[in-house]
């Protein structure tokens, strides 16, 4: 049993907004949006210094979201903290909304980094970890990459600079669902161990449950913990999880759907917001 | 304001070093700004930098890609980040990153490619950018400029490090020929000018000043009278200038170290035709890659010469 009941309930509550939200659409990145609930409950749920009504306040911890297309389970989140009203989750993708497919620091009140190309908010995190250690500040800065994404090359630049830097508030997940657009990772581009890399590469790195709020929670604990290095965190999740369409579809990185295809799956999610309160 | 020197010949100092000694004046009251470069801190000039002010240097390896990443991410929590590498790398090889991360982004970052078009020289086409600007003109809201010497450069750099936005400059590093007094001020976006005539308009910035002046010269001779335009910003252009200089010369030649395609002949020819038509040549690389060579061999291999740019002016005045 968990014992961070209140981030589960979190958690369920951005995976049912997150789907109602791309259900109004009818199509989305499903998949990945889906298996960073968890991640985010417990970092806008507690873990991240903020303040939703001074989105701007320079001492805050800031997340990048460098797999930008995850961006509709980000904005469920900000809306859920009070960042704007939920309603605007509606307008997700439509002409002139704030909520675009990917992120846009420039638009959304509560993104901290504008992303779509993949490997790009690699190395924009690590800028803004780089400025506030030179500011001597204690914010924290999280990124989260996904697995595909780490075909990237830029993404192993960043790899290289981190540790280098010895930039220890540099807090940095791979959303390692095992799938990319094209098929499982594994087929499209072979990337080996993802522990044994990052590690080679200098990173304090762990791999665990990535649906797993309190594994999560011990695993950014321990981070804060040491110093002197990056931590990575490689969570170990399933790309839609907790939305059975995108779960029974493979791939899921982007799907099309119905109403009626979407709704059983908004159900069954629902259903487990209610068991989760009641827990 | 700026004043035009009497007399032109090679400065004394070479732009790196006062591009470095700009930066490290404004750093000594600007705590913000910081430098980065991918592994050419020895090529760059900036050692004196990176001595002075080592917690706000970065050598990033040989990492343009992160690098200008990075310089993003700092901007965004309040920090002024001048980055260099050599032109391709800091142009064609990060147009991307230029793109997203820092103008789509609208964060705060200095981009400087140094080496520019034939004065790359000895590394040959591989380093010889033709194309930077093209590339990065098409990346709305960037300012491009390209400095002509040490009195402008400082002047430039001054502005920038107080001017929100992405600015890309390219740069010889070595001596450029002095055209400015000391203490010449330049705005962005304003042209300069360094010569009034009424026949033609010889338009140009970097070293194609130095033979813009060297033909208005000869024009002179022959007894055509040419205006010479320092377009230092090629974004934003300085249309104003131009619809002037149409009406008073009626006709241009654009002299550009760079691909007349997407570079300075098709910005000035755009701005022209849609304000005020005229005649326009324009001398510079005919969509054709760079070469080995000394940077003299260079600019006579790809008629980057007063001869080429006196020739060009008397096709312009023909066609009015």
């Amino acid at each position: 049993m968990e014992k961070n009941k209140q981030l589960r309930v979190f958690a369920e509550e951005i995976r049912v907004e997150t789907l109602h939200e791309l259900a109004h659409l009818g199509f989305g990145h499903v998949g990945g949006a889906m298996s960073i609930v968890e991640l985010l409950a417990v970092l806008y749920g507690g873990e991240m210094k903020i303040n939703p009504a001074d989105p701007q306040w320079e001492d805050r911890d800031r997340l990048v979201v460098s797999k930008g297309h995850a961006g509709p389970a980000v904005y469920a989140t900000l809306a859920l903290k009070g960042y704007f009203p939920k309603e605007m989750l509606l307008t997700l993708n439509q002409g002139g909304t704030n909520l675009p497919s990917h992120c846009d620091r420039t638009k959304t009140p509560g993104i901290d980094m504008t992303t779509g190309s993949l490997g790009q908010g690699m190395s924009t995190a690590i800028g803004v970890a780089l400025g506030n250690k030179l500011k001597k500040s204690d914010a924290y800065t999280y990124l989260i990459l996904g697995d595909g994404e780490c075909n990237e090359g830029q993404v192993w630049e960043g790899a290289m600079f981190a540790p280098h830097f010895k930039l220890d508030h540099l807090i940095a997940f791979v959303d390692y669902n095992k799938q990319q657009l094209d098929g499982a990772c594994d087929d499209v581009m072979y990337m080996g161990d993802m522990v044994d890399k990052w590690t080679a590469f200098g990173w304090n790195t762990v791999k665990i449950n990535g649906h797993d709020i309190d594994a999560i929670v011990k695993a950014i604990a321990d981070a804060k913990a040491q110093s002197g290095k990056p931590t990575m965190i490689i969570l170990d999740t399933v790309k839609g999880n907790g939305c059975e369409l995108a779960e029974n579809t493979f791939p899921c990185h982007h799907i099309n759907f119905k109403p009626e295809q979407i709704a059983p799956s908004i159900e069954k999610a629902e259903a487990a917001l209610e068991a989760a309160r009641k827990a | 304001m700026y004043k035009v020197k009497s007399t032109f010949e090679k400065e004394t100092v070479e732009m790196r070093k006062a591009y470095t000694e700009t930066l490290m004046e404004l750093a000594e009251t600007n705590d913000k700004i910081c430098l980065l470069d991918a592994d050419l801190v020895g090529s760059s000039g900036v050692k004196p930098f990176f001595k002075a002010y080592p917690e706000r240097s970065f050598d990033c390896g040989i990492q343009e890609s992160n690098m200008i990443g990075v310089a993003a991410g700092m901007s965004s929590v309040g920090f002024v980040p001048f980055v260099h590498s050599f032109g391709p790398f800091a142009s064609r090889r990060v147009a991307d990153q230029i793109f997203l991360s820092c103008a789509y982004a609208k964060l705060n970052v200095k981009i400087l490619g140094s080496d520019p078009g034939v004065t790359a020289a000895y590394n040959g086409g591989t380093h010889m950018p033709f194309e930077d600007m093209g590339i990065l003109n098409s990346i709305p809201g960037m300012t491009l400029i390209e400095p002509t010497d040490t009195v402008q450069l400082r002047s430039i750099i001054k502005t920038i490090a107080n001017e929100y936005g992405v600015h890309y400059m390219r740069m010889g590093r070595k001596l450029a020929c002095g055209v400015f007094e000391e203490g010449s001020e330049f705005e962005i976006g304003k042209a300069a000018v360094l010569r009034e005539g009424t026949d033609v308009c010889l338009v140009g910035s970097g070293i194609m000043v130095e033979v813009c002046l060297k033909a208005a010269e000869e024009l002179a001779k022959e007894g055509i009278s040419a205006t010479v335009l320092n377009t230092f910003t090629w974004k934003p252009m300085d249309e104003e200038a131009l619809v002037k200089y149409s009406k008073q010369c009626g006709a241009f030649v654009t002299a550009e170290n760079h691909n007349v395609v997407g570079g300075l002949g098709s910005i000035v020819a755009s701005a022209l035709a849609k304000n005020a038509p005229a005649p326009v040549e324009m001398v510079g690389i005919y969509d054709t890659f760079g070469e080995v060579g000394t940077e003299a061999f260079l600019r006579e291999r790809f008629d980057l010469t007063p001869a080429a740019v006196v020739a060009a002016a008397k096709r312009a005045i023909a066609r009015k």
